[in-house]
């Protein structure tokens, strides 16, 4: 395919879908499957076919559109009318919603969103634009909603250094959590003087609370290869690996279908989009391990080993696959890329704050009233994100701490609500942006709980090659677990926080590095929390059993 | 070969370009605490004893797997180090069943020495105490995973220099432990040539001669140690 | 840069035909055995030390290397897969929201240890750390059935209720202990 036909494409798709009088679209999204999709889908499908209607309408199922908690969501698209979204479809209702649509009478008035519904009107969509509008699984959709446009552009308008300078200048960082300047990484995996270059995309998705990757991957699988194949362009590379969480069946399913209609196009290849350039993209799926998202870890995995890091330098960009430069970024920071080539570099950096720019998606959960998957500026405060977007914490409970980052992260309390959400301000809070999980959590969490959660976590997680991971995270949740049942030693609290110094210094990966971070950052703004838990054997929130009885350890 | 220069506890002293720190401090006489390393097998990182403060690092680096450059300044010795190493061996020791005096081991163990090298009379955690089972299926050696450290030597040997791979690491973190082929008793292992390697390089009790006959093993011990050093040699020479 | 291998059907079972199609494919690359490894968990459930060995002797792996891939990804397993499968979501948001009430509830009820089977082995309970759908938490997964919004009750009943029913299902694509 070239770049004149990908237009004529576009274009043909773009009168189509003017053509069309109606759009029914259904969140085919995993929440909204799990909810029911699949049942509405048919019902819609068995109702349009029978109503015999001269213009059906398109029907389509998409990614994930947001409001996950409300799903399955059916969404009405006509002509010169807002769109009507229905939360918590039923078959019935889709009976209904095709009755009304034959006979031109109006929608049912139950079970609607609000029409300027906050949730969806107080973000700002860049990444997400397509996701829950366009069926994934069509490719045509995809290039209809301008698609492959940005790759088309820079294979034939630019040079490889100026997609790289242009990245540089949109200021965009690393969504995978540590915020590495993208174009920064970019260069160096360009500057080394070797033949053989990789890209790889981390759709490892760890966090345990978290699935704004999952969403994307399923909503808009073309975004994601076009980032890549633009990377791949400009670093000069011609193999790229997708390495997808293996809890992620669906994720996987579509990226496949998805590599091989662009290949079968001619979009990816031995001659993208008719050019010199060859890029072909291979899928690997994870089988279940957190520390495969640590680079290193991923780059064994790749190859085929156990998910066990290594001790850098040298960096990735260096030597990663096969001991070739090898360029690692998040599945988010690649789907920013068709964006920061269509918007242009500078109009990009305008969205966000000076040194976060652009937005972030997050994963908003927890004790809302609206949860689901949301992009916002990066800089939005997390107060607006609470109240406004999420809808507060339902019937009138107070907000306690929003938890960011997963296990790497850390929690922010009540009286830190109006921070900024860029990856700055909530480092200097001890927590960190972290690859976009937020979970809010109300006055029945307890702080040690958590801490001690997320160091289960680690301990589970961790691969064991080094001594402070392996055997200090094993302690850590050691002399937590005692804590939360009441029969902790004196000397633990001061044990505690020596032992997470030490951890956090001498681990080899980043994993052991940031496991004592849920702990030290409870500490910080909640140490009453666990002086209560200790001296008075009592947990305020009584979440922890505090039976007097340890945790028999794992075997 | 290119020499640099970098000072190390004050002292100014040369290195060979690629070179790492250890290599380095040990021609110099400046001993830093070592378990997993061994010359003439691939570094690995993971005991963290040999790690060193380096001017302009945020936190401490391992000295096995730094290279010597010109100008680093690097302290091998500080308090903060010295406490970081004394928790290491604690949490070694706490991690599974040390008990010296019903051990093989005793007196000639890795282990047991940085401890008191290091100056750990006690172990401030809690003993785990978890009973592993005893491998003595080999006619020969023992593999007892209850003073195991996981230093992974007998991996690197056996795959590196037998050429075997009969040692891998299965499953991970607080669970992981050293296994033989598909988790065979090591006496019906296909691959061990019963070569011996391993048992002599292992810094612990974990892999012993069923029956130590003295010094038999200390001459087996020295020639494998020559072979290292060579090995040691033609890295260095192709690096 | 890596060799071809003579590849012979260890048996004439159609699942190891597959297992041996799939290896084939990838031209008996040793970095494919992550990918090998789920096609023949797929095929037969579970990894047995046979298929191990086999994949082992295909790949030109140690046997050793092959175990311990094996064994470091939650999502293998070594055992034979029992009749129902029931995970729960212990995930962040899951946590938050009483997905360990769910779990304990489960084990009391039918004693049966997360990791474990119980019931004469006709029950299989695990745990996840997110399943991505945590806006439905808690989440359970029952015989590969979403249940979101579920109570510790509700659970109960559930697993019950699927116990009532003989099934022969070989536990293909069970979720084992599902990590990062
Ligand atoms: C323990 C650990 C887990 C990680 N998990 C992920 C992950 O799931 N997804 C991800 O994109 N990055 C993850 N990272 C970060 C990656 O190592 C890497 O920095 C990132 O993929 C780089 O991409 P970026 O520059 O686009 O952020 C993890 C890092 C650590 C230390
Ligand atoms: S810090 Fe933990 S996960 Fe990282 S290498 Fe060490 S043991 Fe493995
Ligand atoms: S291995 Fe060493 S430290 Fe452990 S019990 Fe034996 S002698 Fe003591
Ligand atoms: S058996 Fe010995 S050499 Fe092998 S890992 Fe354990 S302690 Fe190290
Ligand atoms: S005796 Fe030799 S071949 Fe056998 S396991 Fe030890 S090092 Fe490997
Ligand atoms: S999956 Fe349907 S709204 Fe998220
Ligand atoms: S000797 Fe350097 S980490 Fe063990
Ligand atoms: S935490 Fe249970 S689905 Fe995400």
């Amino acid at each position: 395919m070239t770049g004149t036909e990908l237009a004529v494409l576009a274009e043909a798709e773009d009168r189509r879908r003017r053509g069309g009088e109606q759009r029914l679209l259904v969140c085919c999204g995993s929440p909204c499957m799990a909810a029911g999709a699949e049942s509405v889908l048919s019902a819609l499908r068995g109702r349009l076919a029978a109503s015999g209607m001269a213009t059906e309408p398109d029907l389509v199922g998409t990614g994930c559109r947001g409001p996950c908690s409300r799903g399955p969501l059916l969404t009405v698209q006509r002509r010169d009318e807002t769109d009507a979204i229905f939360e918590h479809a039923t078959p019935e209702l889709a009976v209904a919603v095709v009755d009304a649509l034959s006979r031109g009478a109006d929608l049912p008035g139950e079970g609607r969103l609000p029409e300027r519904f906050p949730f969806l009107t107080c973000q700002t969509r860049i990444v997400l634009a397509n996701c829950g509008l366009i069926d994934p699984d069509e490719m045509g959709q995809y290039i209809g909603a301008g698609g492959y446009n940005a790759l088309a552009r820079v294979l034939h308008d630019m040079s490889p250094e100026e997609v790289c300078a242009a990245v540089s200048a949109s200021g965009l960082r690393g969504r995978g959590g540590a915020g590495y300047p993208t174009g920064l990484k970019w260069q160096l995996v360009r500057k080394e003087r070797r033949d053989r270059r990789f890209v790889i995309a981390n759709g490892d998705e760890g966090d345990p609370g978290a699935y704004m990757d999952r969403a994307l991957m399923e909503a808009d699988p073309h975004r994601i290869l076009e980032g890549m194949a633009i990377a791949g362009y400009a670093v000069g590379a011609e193999e790229g690996y997708l390495y997808v969480r293996g809890e992620y069946p669906l994720a996987a399913r579509r990226l496949g279908k998805a590599i091989a209609a662009a290949e079968r196009t001619g979009i990816l290849g031995s001659r993208v989009l008719d050019s010199r350039f060859r890029f072909r993209i291979f899928l690997r799926m994870g089988a279940g391990a957190f520390v495969c998202g640590e680079e290193t870890a991923l780059l064994a995995s790749v190859m085929g080993h156990r998910g066990e890091p290594h001790s850098r330098p040298p960096y990735p960009s260096r030597q990663g696959l096969w001991g070739c430069p090898t360029l690692i970024n998040n599945v988010e920071t690649f789907a920013n890329i068709p964006a920061v080539i269509s918007m242009g570099a500078e109009a990009f950096a305008a969205v966000g704050t000076a040194a976060s720019s652009g937005t972030k998606v997050f994963a908003l959960c927890g004790e809302l009233v609206n949860t689901g998957l949301i992009e916002v500026p990066l800089g939005t405060p997390l107060r607006r994100i609470v109240y406004d977007i999420g809808g507060g914490l339902p019937d009138g409970r107070e907000f306690k701490a929003a938890q960011t980052g997963g296990p790497s992260g850390g929690c922010i309390p009540a009286a830190q609500l109006d921070v900024p959400m860029d990856y700055e301000a909530l480092q200097a809070l001890g927590s960190i942006m972290g690859s976009g999980g937020l979970i809010v959590m109300g006055e029945g969490s307890c702080m040690v709980d958590i801490a001690r959660y997320f160091m289960g976590f680690c301990m589970e997680e961790s691969c064991g090659k080094c001594v402070p991971c392996r055997a200090g995270t094993f302690e850590l949740f050691r002399m937590l677990d005692r804590m939360a049942n009441g029969i902790a030693r004196p000397g633990d609290m001061e044990d505690l926080e020596r032992l997470c110094r030490m951890v956090r210094e001498t681990s080899l990966c980043g994993l052991g590095m940031s496991a004592p971070n849920p702990v030290l950052s409870t500490l910080r703004w909640f140490r009453d929390e666990y002086e209560t838990h200790l001296r008075e054997r009592r947990c305020p929130a009584g979440r922890c059993a505090m039976n007097g009885e340890a945790v028999p350890c794992p075997s | 070969m290119s020499v640099v220069t970098l000072t190390m506890n004050g002292r100014l002293i040369s290195a060979r370009q690629g070179e790492s720190l250890l290599q380095a401090a040990r021609e110099h006489g400046i001993e830093i605490p070592t378990l997993c390393h061994l010359d003439g097998l691939e570094p690995l990182g993971g005991c963290r004893l040999c790690l060193v403060e380096v001017r302009g690092s945020p936190r401490p680096l391992p000295a096995c797997l730094t290279q010597a450059s010109e100008g680093l300044v690097v302290e091998t010795d500080t308090a903060a180090l010295v406490e970081y190493r004394r928790m290491i061996v604690e949490l070694l020791l706490a991690e599974r069943a040390h008990t010296c005096s019903v051990c093989v081991r005793n007196g000639r163990c890795e282990l047991q020495a940085m401890a008191a090298r290091l100056g750990v009379d006690h172990v401030r955690f809690e003993y785990r105490y978890r009973l592993l089972p005893l491998d003595a299926s080999h006619e020969r050696f023992t593999l007892d995973h209850n003073r195991c450290i996981l230093c992974r030597r007998c991996v690197r040997v056996c795959d590196a220099v037998e050429g075997a791979h009969t040692w891998d690491v299965c499953f991970r973190g607080i669970n992981g432990r050293v296994v033989s082929d598909l988790d065979r008793p090591w006496g019906e292992s296909t691959s061990c040539t019963g070569c011996g390697k391993c048992v002599h390089l292992c810094p612990t009790g974990a892999l012993s001669r069923t029956v130590d006959v003295g010094d038999e093993a200390a001459r087996e011990r020295a020639s494998l140690l020559r072979i290292l050093e060579r090995r040691a040699g033609i890295r260095e020479e192709g690096a | 840069m890596q060799e071809h291998r003579e590849t012979a059907p260890l048996t004439g079972d159609p699942k190891m035909l597959l297992v041996d199609r799939a290896m084939q494919r990838v031209q008996c690359r040793p970095d494919a055995l992550i990918e090998v490894l789920h096609t023949a968990q797929e095929a037969f459930g579970y990894l047995s030390r046979e298929l191990l060995a086999h994949v082992a002797a295909v790949l030109g792996i140690p046997e050793s290397g092959v175990y311990g891939v094996a064994t470091f990804y939650h999502f293998f397993t070594l055992q034979p897969p029992s009749e129902h499968s029931c995970v729960v979501c212990i995930g962040t948001v899951c946590h938050v929201k009483g997905g360990g009430e769910l779990k304990d509830a489960l084990e009391k009820r039918f004693g049966v240890r997360e990791g474990d089977t119980g019931c004469d082995g006709r029950l299989y309970l695990g745990t996840a750390r997110c399943l991505g759908m945590c806006s439905l938490a808690p989440v359970m997964v029952l015989d590969d059935l979403v249940y979101g919004r579920e109570s510790p009750a509700g659970s109960v009943e559930k697993v019950g209720r699927a116990l009532e029913v003989r099934s022969d299902r070989n536990g293909a694509g069970r979720t084992g202990r599902s990590g990062g």
